[in-house]
């Protein structure tokens, strides 16, 4: 108990009586410690507005803030087979998925869309850490593959949010067998000459990093992501000594040749329109809050008739 | 002297008493031993059987890092004629833990790329124990950009703990290098054949095990995590690792049931170490197999097959 769920929350409480309130009206920040109030946090794209610290943001809450209008199209995604290997550790793999199901409200941990970001279509995959970690198995090879084939089909460029803990321990070998798989969606996309953008978000780790969050033709991360191969716990005991200030992070990364750019999310979204625009050969472009394209122009028939 | 895992601790005993027995006879010339010890022999020899007959997942995983297991020069000193060792990444350094370079196959010219763990504290040291930097899944790169260029086909012999986590190797782009190691994997016009010829460490053995066909010893284990790594992280205790190498299923025969290996060279009772020979000869049986059902393939079909195995994978799990 503290002063504020003590003084704060009965009083806001009481103002919103009578409508359906939110659990947690107040976030902490993990960085600051700054109490943060929801609304104020989810519109600054759950960025702290008072250290500029950049919290986890859902695939969903992403992609309502990027396309235009926050409309998009889920892209369908093939079902893998459950549970390939009866992956047993002290919980069933299966239980563990509906748990992640239920306090997500997801179905798997990464996120395929279709739509317009400055009027400019493009395909869209976010991954979610809060899903199992992120973590890559079968269902994220088959959301790669599809977003990947999508873009092919649409001509469309792909921008691609990473975070993952890395592979998912419980689908063994097959996790591990995403590494090239996800590879090979890369490669459909540069051989049909589409952008294929990487923005890495915290943290992005492990067989993730060393395969297709690797691979983009642009690289750009979020501010002090956390992107590596072998985390620094790892490393510290290996080599026995204490890593330096800011290791691993996007901006060391940066310092090391790893990456293009480090971007604020608040800027994120005109710096996709901006780069992808020209990749694509397209005229300068049109930022700023836009409404949702005019349906009568669906996005498909839109593409196919270019 | 052989080094025995902790598993074999009965049959150690046998095997050294026999062994006593008959430093006894060569000391004293009126005792014949030989038929008491050759019951022992025998006894061990069942022993060993038995113990070889239901290796569980983690014994597996023990022989494949038995210290004497044949390792990736052993391979190439007695498969491999002309080989012609070629170094560096053309960056930063030459990485000892992945050797390579030109060498003939039963004649043919091939590249031949692999991880060495070395196999005495010297060469175990210099070698990194086999986990390679960022410079070592490069120079891979840089040789199978020869290898297409010239149409030669590779072949790859894994065998690593995993890539190093270093500070060095991360600051050098250790997940970048072997994303682009498996992405070269994937784009060369040459047959690619790859053998698991004792630990497929994670990302560290994909990285070299892209291939169109994929081979693996019988103990051999191949794995998206250590046992010690999955059962500290899922059973929060690094000595569950029997139960995580059981839920890993990394053995060989999981492995093609589930489509990701080929084929299993078999190895002599009681491992590869007890019979080197033996498992070199049958390593390269199954290398020669594998080319000849590659060599009439023109250069798009292979990647083109190569891609397809790969997006497959995984389509069917095991069965129930």
């Amino acid at each position: 108990m503290n002063w504020i769920s003590n003084y704060v929350r009965p009083r806001i409480n009481s103002i919103f009586s009578r409508r359906e309130v939110p659990e947690n009206l107040w976030k902490k920040c993990d960085e600051c410690g700054t109490m943060l109030f929801h609304r104020e946090l989810s519109e600054n794209l759950n960025v702290c507005t008072s250290c500029g610290h950049h919290m986890a943001l859902t695939p969903r809450a992403r992609f309502e803030a990027l396309f235009d209008g926050g409309v998009f199209v889920e892209v369908d995604v093939p079902e893998p087979v459950t549970d390939p290997l009866h992956f047993k550790d002290q919980k069933k793999y299966p239980d563990r998925m509906k748990s992640a199901q239920k306090n997500t409200g997801e179905k798997e941990s990464m996120l395929v869309a279709e739509g317009e970001i400055g009027r400019t279509p493009i395909i869209a995959a976010g991954q979610d850490f809060s899903f199992m970690g992120g973590s890559m198995g079968m269902y994220v090879g088959n959301a790669i593959i599809a977003a990947a084939e999508r873009a092919v089909e649409l001509k469309r460029p792909l921008i691609l949010f990473s975070a993952a803990g890395g592979a998912r321990m419980q689908e063994g070998i097959l996790s591990l067998m995403q590494m090239p798989r996800t590879t090979v969606a890369v490669q459909m996309l540069k051989e049909a000459g589409l952008p294929y953008i990487v923005v890495l978000t915290h943290p992005t780790t492990g067989g993730v990093t060393a395969s297709y969050a690797m691979l983009g033709d642009v690289q750009i991360a979020e501010p002090n992501a956390l992107i590596c191969f072998a985390g620094p716990r790892v490393i510290e005991q290996t080599i026995r000594e204490k890593l330096p200030e800011g290791f691993q992070r996007a901006e060391y990364l940066l310092d090391h040749g790893m990456l293009d750019r480090v971007t604020p999310r608040g800027d994120m979204r005109d710096e996709l329109i901006t780069i992808v625009r020209m990749l694509m050969g397209q005229s300068p472009a049109i930022k700023g809050d836009l409404p949702a394209p005019a349906p009568q122009t669906a996005p498909a028939e839109e593409a196919a008739k270019e | 002297m052989t080094n025995y895992l902790d598993f074999e601790k009965p049959l150690a005993e046998i095997e050294g008493k026999a062994e006593e027995l008959r430093a006894l006879a060569r000391q004293n010339e009126e005792m014949d031993v030989e038929a008491e010890a050759a019951a022992l022999d025998k006894k061990a020899d069942e022993l060993l059987r038995e113990l070889y007959r239901t290796l569980t997942p983690w014994r597996k995983c023990q022989v494949a890092r038995h210290p004497e297991r044949p390792h990736c020069k052993d391979y190439i000193d007695a498969l491999f004629t002309e080989y012609t060792p070629l170094a560096g990444d053309r960056n930063f350094a030459d990485d000892h833990a992945v050797m390579g370079g030109l060498a003939r196959f039963n004649d043919r010219p091939v590249v031949v790329i692999g991880h060495e763990k070395g196999n005495d504290t010297k060469s175990r040291i210099e070698r990194n124990f086999g986990m390679a930097r960022p410079e070592g899944y490069r120079k891979a790169i840089r040789l199978m950009e020869l290898a297409d260029k010239f149409g030669l086909p590779i072949v790859t012999l894994v065998d690593t703990p995993g890539a190093y986590p270093g500070k060095g190797a991360e600051e050098r782009g250790q997940s970048e290098a072997i994303a682009r190691s498996t992405e070269k994997c994937l784009q060369v016009g040459v047959p690619i054949v790859s053998v698991i010829i004792g630990e497929g460490g994670s990302g560290g053995a994909v990285a070299f095990a892209t291939a169109n066909k994929v081979a693996m010893l019988e103990n051999s284990v191949y794995s998206v995590i250590s046992p010690e790594g999955c059962a500290s992280i899922l059973w929060k205790d690094a000595e569950k690792m029997r139960e995580a190498a059981e839920a890993l299923r990394l053995t060989a025969d999981d492995l093609k049931g589930l489509g990701v290996v080929d084929r299993i060279i078999s190895e002599p009772m009681g491992g590869a170490h007890r019979d080197r020979a033996t498992t070199v000869a049958n390593v390269g049986t199954a290398i020669e197999a594998m080319l000849q059902d590659l060599s009439k393939k023109k250069g798009d079909r292979l990647v083109a097959e190569r891609r397809k195995k790969f997006l497959d994978m995984g389509s069917k799990g095991l069965a129930a």
